[in-house]
């Protein structure tokens, strides 16, 4: 069958895009489909290196967003489980996985459409391939943000990401910044109220008298954990286990995507098996941030800071940016001890920004740009720094 | 620019029309293919601080102009009188002399944009277009091409700092000058104002955008690396 359709392709169609088809403008666009489902036919030239892996970027990206995939579709139960739990009503389990997926999955076609035509057109006007970034970037786009965001937002966010975070460096590999977390900076400091707050966390729909039933707010645990005298940690003194339990599970309001530390970890196990993601930015930014937790507590002078240690690791988007984003080959550190520097600077900046600064609970977001815009800089100093000890090296034999 | 000024004072034409080519480049020249806030990257604190609105913006532009054209014509009367040794600290003595005429001006007669425009009226003295103009092209320069050369460079960065803010504006507070563009149905249906276009920042990256689309257009721009 699939034999057939190559087939189909390689006679019919494709000549209409190679050198003289009528279509051939438009070969980026077709190659980009075509290798989409198939293993591209490029060869290697005849000088240069003569053996080229079956894994290319296509495939690495697509080992990506299934990685992803636990946390999708368990962001799709949870947005369902969260909207009838705060309506006050029982659901079962499809009805509640039918409503995320009403609420959830036009976000998701909504990045895509708009980052892909961006990408298409970029492609053709710099007659080259489409690049399969975006594949990972569309994906993680709708799962760090909020379920009630408007779609239009998305699609801006998405243009703007592509565009002023990765195109005008030239596309994809280019990029400082990383992508997904562009677009979400970009929607928390354009759209604050679309963005933060305890509203927009639960879809709501078209339903606007949701009555909120008694002890769910909607907040996030950490828009409670920063409202100092509410109840986070006062009245959840007892509870800790619960909490913890289901923060770790993802019962809670969040982020599309980032509720559930379980699905978030099964997706750093797809990576990290795959060799796709790197294990010592994930490792040295857990140890970060579970550090900086240990040292607020020691120091505590408020509620925030009492918050224990292993709190912060399944609390807000901290697992969601440590596993998906920090590791993002294209704007993390390249050398082997610039990531370990790299992914424990981001642990202990992404919890020191959430404790600190209220009006920013997400830190993580904030931590990991910043330092993606530092991870030349590390990489600068290692590499000298290796230059200096084999220099010396060199001088001590000779 | 220098090469050309230089060149300008040894060539003797007594009966030089007043727009001739060369002094038409003066003015055209500032506009695009050397344009002081995009091609040399000068005066851009001002464009990113005072680009919120278009109001204050073009105030600012005009306070520029003003002093832009009083800077070039002193300096080029007095260039012969001059010594070069503290040409610097006239230089300054004069444009300061201007942005404090431009200041009370303002405050009393538009207080609430001197208002806004608070510190960066009294930073045009430090503008780096006009003590560049002046040292590079007053100085070496008659009258007449350096108004001609004043009135170019104001208007260059002029129309960069009117563009930045019309889009700030516009979808940063959904007004022109002041008045409200983005139809209330459209807020009805969903539509918000964009935070971050009010942020400094944006001022950036729109101002990159605009030297993105000149650079493209005029390939000649575009450095080597």
């Amino acid at each position: 069958m699939s034999n057939a359709i190559h087939n189909f392709l390689e006679e019919k169609v494709k000549p209409n895009f190679d050198k003289g088809g009528k279509l051939e403008k438009y070969y980026p666009a077709y190659d980009a489909l075509e290798t989409f489902m198939f293993v591209p036919g490029h060869t290697t030239g005849k000088t240069g290196s003569h053996i080229r892996d079956g894994i290319d970027m296509k495939r690495t990206m697509i080992m990506v967003v299934v990685a992803l995939l636990p946390a999708l579709l368990f962001g799709i139960w949870n947005t369902g489980h969260q909207y009838y739990l705060a309506l006050g009503e029982q659901a079962d389990f499809m009805t509640k996985v039918i409503y995320g997926a009403i609420e959830v999955l036009p976000i998701v076609v909504v990045s895509y459409a708009a980052g892909l035509g961006v990408e298409f057109i970029f492609a053709i006007i710099n007659k080259h391939q489409v690049n399969e970034g975006f594949l990972v970037s569309g994906m993680l786009i709708p799962l760090c943000l909020p379920v009630e965001i408007p779609l239009w937002m998305v699609a801006a966010a998405t243009i703007f990401a592509v565009i002023i975070g990765k195109e005008v460096f030239g596309g994809t590999g280019m990029n400082i910044l990383n992508v997904a977390l562009t677009a979400r900076a970009f929607l928390f400091f354009a759209y604050p109220t679309w963005m933060s707050g305890d509203k927009v966390w639960i879809g709501e729909g078209t339903n606007e008298a949701v009555a909120y039933a008694d002890g769910s707010t909607g907040a996030t645990l950490l828009a409670q954990a920063t409202e100092k005298s509410s109840g986070f940690v006062n009245a959840a003194g007892a509870q800790y286990g619960d909490t913890f339990w289901n923060a770790f599970m993802g019962f809670i309001p969040g982020s599309i995507g980032e509720t559930s530390t379980l699905a978030i970890l099964i997706g750093a196990a797809i990576l990290l098996i795959t060799g796709i993601a790197s294990w010592k930015i994930m490792l040295s930014g857990v140890l970060g941030a579970y550090v900086m937790g240990l040292i607020f507590n020691a120091f505590a002078v408020n509620p925030f800071m009492e918050v224990p240690a292993h709190y912060h690791l399944v609390m807000g988007g901290f697992a969601f940016g440590i596993v998906f984003m920090a590791t993002d080959p294209v704007s993390a550190a390249q050398t082997s001890t610039g990531k370990y520097v790299y992914g424990f600077l981001i642990g202990i900046l992404g919890i020191m920004i959430r404790v600190f600064n209220p009006a920013y609970p997400e830190g993580i977001m904030l931590a990991i740009l910043f330092m993606n815009v530092m991870a030349p800089l590390i990489d600068h100093y290692v590499i000298q720094a290796n230059i200096k000890r084999r220099k010396k090296r060199t001088l001590a034999v000779a | 620019m220098s090469e050309t000024a230089e060149a300008q004072v040894v060539a003797k034409e007594p009966k030089e029309p007043l727009f001739s080519k060369k002094n038409k480049k003066l003015l055209s020249d500032p506009l695009n293919d050397d344009n002081p806030i995009t091609i040399q990257v000068l005066g851009i604190c001002s464009a990113l601080a005072i680009t919120v609105q278009l109001k204050p913006t073009f105030v600012m532009s005009v306070s520029v102009l003003f002093v832009m054209i009083g800077g070039n014509l002193i300096v080029s009367w007095l260039r012969n009188l001059i010594p070069s040794r503290v040409r610097i600290i006239v230089q300054l003595v004069i444009v300061a002399t201007l942005v404090i005429l431009v200041d009370q001006v303002l405050k009393a007669y538009l207080y609430d944009v001197s208002k806004q425009l608070s510190v960066f009226v009294g930073l045009i003295i430090t503008n780096c277009i006009i003590m560049g103009r002046l040292e590079a092209f007053a100085l070496g320069n008659k009258a007449w091409p350096s108004f001609l050369d004043a009135i170019g460079n104001a208007a260059g960065y002029a129309w960069i700092m009117l563009a930045v803010a019309f889009a700030r504006e516009l979808f940063g507070s959904g007004t022109l000058w002041g008045f409200q563009i983005v139809p209330d149905f459209l807020y009805d249906f969903g539509y918000a104002d964009n935070g971050l276009m009010i942020l400094p920042p944006m001022a950036l990256i729109t101002v990159g955008i605009i030297i993105w689309v000149q650079r493209s257009k005029n390939t000649k721009l575009i450095e080597e690396n």
